[in-house]
């Protein structure tokens, strides 16, 4: 027995391999039927837990929202089927195109400022130097704190009379807006901040594909006569392609989602101008308790989301080619 | 695609011959590039400005008295620096418990994530059984689905949980996990990106040591936690930091399951504080400080790990 294995792992079997006649090529490496057999029990031995948990939390929940959207459970008392009344709902909800025309306008200013920033911070740093190294650190401190401790400092910061923003615009004359108190200036506020907590991982990441843009690229570019920005526009971003999709896939799933930020600062307000898709969801299914109604908004955000992460794959499929 | 841990020289280029560096570095700079490096500095200075100054401006804050804070709301260094901002923030509410529960929160989904995500890894990486590909596929696109769709039906499952919190075997009649520390622990203890991680991590290790140990007859676990696991520290610094990160920073979960007022996170029960001392910034800031100083800290140890972590992921 050990001989035979002995052998196998040295990829030449002494003896032909136990099991079906060998129709496909070998593999590099056959066990012996009976270590094949412990090696799948202890294969989902050990990733039971995991997939336990992933069935309880995820696979049941998913499920359970798109029956729940058919329903109009309330957690108290009695429900029962009202096939696709909440999703006719949802279309008269004006409450529901306030949060979605919220949410859109958070996205369309949020993704594109947030790659913006961060690959241009990313193009910054992308040299192997010290003080590079340093402030790549400076840089990614804001992604360590928690959305909390971001929106608090902000508030701060924000504060129409003693925040640091307004005090700069007082020096230069000019008479800086309520923020977080004003509804045309209340979300571009919250777009800002969340940009300045969250650029710095992405940069992080743009850094990883930059460095995997092999350098004579540019060489050759220079040599062509291309200047930096054609040089961008022709290695730089093709040569990124993939992490730009990773990075504005994650962009466009986060800010659909964002919710921290205006649940704490403004509670939605003023007048409804931050009430976001999920802070609806949210304040529906564990405020009112409309759960079943709430389940249909989170599908249809859900659907909402991946047909722009689907359009998001198409345009950077065309970039690439 | 290169990992960000390759050193830059050896991404492509030929590097240049030793010693032709310091004779480039010699040689004069135009006006141009000299008017470049200023702006570098001058832009990088002015970024780090605006990442740092604000948690400078908030410990400044939080070490002011009352009086002070609106006074003299712009000066960095407080006239009189004085701790009664802290001393209030323990006084008048249980904040050394909201921090212990967050650090218990933290902790635990850090354990059993590296534990879990570790064995899990292992075994989609290293053992072949039936199903394992198809594991990894629903893991992976499992992280694309949006959060917010399992939020409102986790919480019913949470509740219903049978025989938990006074349910019954059909999850009927009590709480079921709600209000305790296992609604935020349960759903996220192994989580598919601890499992996915790890896996990345256990490939690209050669299978010729877990082989040989097996032909001396070792059983698969032991196998597991005595030749691979030790070869994983540097993965599971990574996925510690960033699960510990993860745990202490979550908001809305914990929000959603936990209202005892004993058992808030420091992060539920900050975002609180934002909204009834909409004027006492001096203990708003204080509470600030407390919540991210332990998350900076960390940082600041482990940036090396965490960044090439987060970098690690983009060059996948």
């Amino acid at each position: 027995m050990t001989s035979i294995m002995d052998s196998a792992v040295r990829g030449q079997p002494a003896v032909p391999p136990t099991g079906p006649p060998a129709a496909k090529p070998p593999p590099r490496l056959l066990p012996p039927a009976t270590t094949r057999r412990q090696q799948a029990v202890n294969g989902w031995l050990f990733i039971a837990v995991p997939v336990l948990l992933f069935i309880a939390f995820f696979a049941i929940p998913i499920v359970a929202a798109l029956v729940l959207s058919l329903t109009d459970y309330a957690i108290i008392g009695d429900f029962e089927f009202v096939g696709l009344d909440n999703y006719t709902r949802i279309f008269g909800d004006s409450f529901f195109w306030i949060a979605l025309r919220n949410t859109a306008y958070y996205t369309a200013l949020y993704v594109p400022l947030g790659i913006a920033v961060a690959l241009g911070s990313a193009l910054l740093l992308n040299r192997d130097a010290r003080a590079a190294r340093i402030f790549r650190t400076l840089f990614y401190i804001p992604v360590v704190s928690s959305t909390v401790a971001t929106a608090s400092i902000w508030f701060w910061l924000l504060n129409p009379q003693y925040g640091v923003f307004n005090v700069v615009l007082g020096w230069f004359g000019i008479d800086g807006p309520a923020w977080l108190y004003e509804s045309a200036w209340a979300m571009p506020a919250i777009v800002v901040m969340s940009v300045w907590a969250g650029f710095g991982a992405n940069m992080v990441i743009f850094l990883g594909g930059l460095q995997g843009v092999p350098r004579d690229l540019y060489e050759a570019a220079r040599i062509d006569g291309a200047n930096a920005w054609q040089q961008f526009r022709h290695v730089t971003l093709p040569g990124i392609s993939r992490v730009m999709f990773l990075v504005s896939t994650l962009q466009i799933i986060g800010a659909f989602q964002v919710f921290d930020q205006a649940f704490i600062l403004t509670k939605g307000g003023p007048g409804n101008s931050t009430v976001t898709m999920v802070y609806y969801i949210f304040d529906r299914g564990f405020d009112s308790l409309e759960m079943g109604y709430a389940s249909a908004l989170s599908f249809v955000l859900f659907l909402i989301i991946m047909v722009f992460s689907l359009i998001n794959a198409r345009v950077n499929k065309v970039g690439e080619s | 695609m290169a990992t960000v841990s390759l050193p830059p020289a050896t991404a492509g280029t030929p590097a240049p011959a030793p010693g032709a560096q310091p004779l480039r570095r010699r040689r004069r700079r135009t006006p141009l590039q000299q008017l470049g490096r200023v702006a570098w500095w001058i832009g990088c200075i002015a970024i780090s400005f605006a990442t740092v100054m604000p948690f400078v401006w908030t410990l400044a804050t939080s070490l002011k008295p009352p009086g002070e804070v609106l006074g003299s709301y712009l000066s960095i260094i407080p006239d009189r620096p004085t701790l009664e901002n802290y001393v209030a923030v323990f006084t008048d509410t249980p904040f050394a418990s909201y921090l212990g529960n967050s650090a218990y929160l933290a902790i635990a989904g850090t354990v059993t994530n590296l534990f879990f995500g570790a064995l899990g890894g292992y075994s989609l990486a290293k053992l072949r059984f039936r199903g394992r590909t198809s594991v990894f596929a629903v893991f992976l696109g499992s992280m694309m689905v949006p959060g917010v769709i399992t939020m409102v039906p986790t919480f019913l499952v949470l509740r219903h949980f049978p025989l938990a919190g006074g349910n019954d075997l059909f999850g009927d009649g009590g709480f079921g996990f709600i209000n305790t520390f296992w609604a935020v622990i349960l759903p996220g203890a192994a989580g598919p990106f601890a499992v996915f991680f790890m896996k990345q991590f256990f490939q690209s290790l050669p299978d010729e040591l877990g082989e040989a140990a097996r032909i001396d007859g070792a059983g698969e676990f032991r196998i597991f936690a005595r030749v691979y696991l030790p070869l994983a520290k540097a993965g599971l610094a990574v996925l510690g930091v960033m699960t510990l990160q993860g745990g202490w920073n979550a908001f809305l979960w914990p929000l959603i399951v936990l209202n005892d007022e004993r058992m808030l996170t420091v992060q539920v029960a900050l975002s609180s504080f934002v909204n009834e001392r909409t004027t006492d910034f001096g203990p708003l800031m204080a509470g600030t400080i407390l919540t991210s100083v332990p998350m900076l800290v960390l940082f600041l140890v482990c940036q090396r790990w965490i960044i090439e972590g987060i970098a690690h992921i983009g060059s996948k």
